[in-house]
């Protein structure tokens, strides 16, 4: 599951690579790394990684309905929650994942709530 | 005592504030081996620790003597110390053979790496050695994970007000415990909130000019680093409330290493972690735990210790490391 989600990932971010340099939105749902939720309907997967008190990507382009990992590869516990509260994860300890479902269309905005500078950015189209 | 102009001490005050600046980088760059600096009548007086038989007896011994530690992160288990219960322990001992026993502890914060009940038991079991009984905690961001730190408050600050702010009196000198890592805002650094900076003006308003002041907190509350988030948002506030008073000095943990800084009548110390080093402002791209070699572990390591005498105007503080 972990391999299929990275290699989600790099696709994603192959694509919204690509779709920056065109200048075109191409949906995720339909790249090959989905992954099948119960109910037979496909989801997308994209993935944040946490390094060195920083999110990677900053800013993320999912379609909606798109599942999003954050993953942390830091000594130090950190957490996602988006100023409304709407996000809101449990502290993360090394290795730690916490993914969020992305129902909703907007720019939604994200910080970890122990270290402030930290900030990070999904925008779900 | 007299004390003759030996090569380790600094005796100027060129700018007549009680400050002396040429003074406080000597005393920075000793902040790694240990240092005593005092300030007697406005003029500072530092010491290496290598030369401690060169300050007087008053001096060394004080009417009131306190340690602080800091950022035990009970817990944590990472290549940059794999064993800080020991490395704690370690202060400990440290504290325990101090020629004069300290009356009280201080702990500055993120007493557990991740606020679990068996890493404030083992803080707690540890500190049982501890010749002084006495302790006041305030909690680091590590201690309040999850349950908006009504653990912390429950084993460490009953009687606190909101989040664990409190203050106390020992033999004339007014100490205030602040928390400054609680509903952190997005891009922001540490922040105390509008409610308890209300309490502590209040706390504070009815104190005589010449009560010597102690605050502690566990994020700076100096701007150290704004980048790392090395500061509090509204510290400004919080220190204009103390304007008033002839000595303060703010004891801090957080950035694990020890700096100084005075500004007006404030002095700010920063004290060592017991767990881990972290990088110095800017010199690595995050502030991670920093993974040194071995045998240079426990030099980066430390307890501060603090005396305040009677009728002088500010308190000498004494850092030094776990070797």
């Amino acid at each position: 599951m972990k391999r299929v989600w990275r290699i989600a990932g790099v696709v994603a971010a192959l694509v919204i690579g690509s779709a920056l340099a065109v200048g075109l939105q191409i949906p995720l749902a339909k790249t090959p790394g989905g992954v099948h939720a119960g109910g037979g309907a496909a989801v997308s997967a994209a993935e944040v990684k946490i390094d060195n008190f920083t999110f990677a990507p900053a800013m993320l382009t999912v379609a909606v309905g798109t599942q999003v990992t954050w993953i942390n590869r830091d000594d130090i516990p950190h957490t996602v929650v988006s100023e409304d509260q709407a996000i809101k994860s449990k502290a993360l300890d090394t290795d730690d994942k916490f993914t969020f479902t992305f129902t909703k269309a907007g720019t939604y905005t994200y910080f970890c709530s122990l270290h402030p500078k930290m900030k990070g950015k999904v925008v779900v189209e | 005592m007299s004390h003759s102009t030996k090569k380790d001490e600094i005796l100027h005050d060129h700018n007549h504030d009680g400050i002396d600046r040429r003074g406080f980088l000597k005393c920075m760059a000793w902040a790694g081996t240990g240092a005593l600096c005092v300030i007697h009548g406005g003029v500072l007086k530092s010491y290496s620790l290598s030369h401690l038989d060169t300050i007087g007896e008053r001096e060394a011994k004080g009417d009131l003597s306190f340690v602080q530690i800091s950022d035990s992160h009970l817990g944590f288990n990472k290549p940059a110390n794999p064993d800080v219960a020991a490395t704690f322990k370690a202060a400990v001992d440290k504290i325990n053979a101090l020629p004069v026993p300290p009356e009280f502890m201080l702990h500055t914060g993120d007493i557990s790496h991740l606020s679990k009940a068996e890493e404030f038991d083992a803080v707690e079991q540890i500190l049982k050695s501890a010749k002084p009984k006495d302790i006041f905690y305030v909690p680091g961001e590590h201690d309040v994970l999850n349950d908006e730190c009504a653990q912390f408050r429950q084993r460490f600050a009953k009687g606190s007000q909101g989040a664990g702010w409190q203050s106390f009196e020992k033999k004339g000198v007014h100490f205030i415990g602040l928390v400054n890592v609680m509903n952190l805002k997005a891009g922001g650094m540490g922040s105390l909130g509008a409610e308890q900076l209300e309490w502590l003006e209040k706390d504070v308003k009815h104190l005589p000019k010449s009560t010597p002041i102690v605050v502690f907190a566990h994020i700076p509350l100096w701007s150290v680093y704004p980048e790392w988030g090395w500061g509090t948002e509204d510290s400004a506030q919080a220190l204009g409330y103390l304007k008033k008073f002839g000595s303060v000095t703010v004891l801090n943990g957080h950035i694990h290493q020890t700096m100084q800084k005075v500004e007006g009548n404030i002095m700010f110390h920063t004290a060592a972690s017991t767990a881990f080093p972290q990088p110095k402002p800017g010199a690595a791209p995050a502030p991670g735990p920093m993974k040194v070699p071995d045998n240079q572990l426990r030099g980066l390591l430390g307890v501060t210790d603090v005396k305040h005498v009677q009728g002088q105007q500010a308190l000498a503080v004494v850092d030094s490391s776990l070797t």
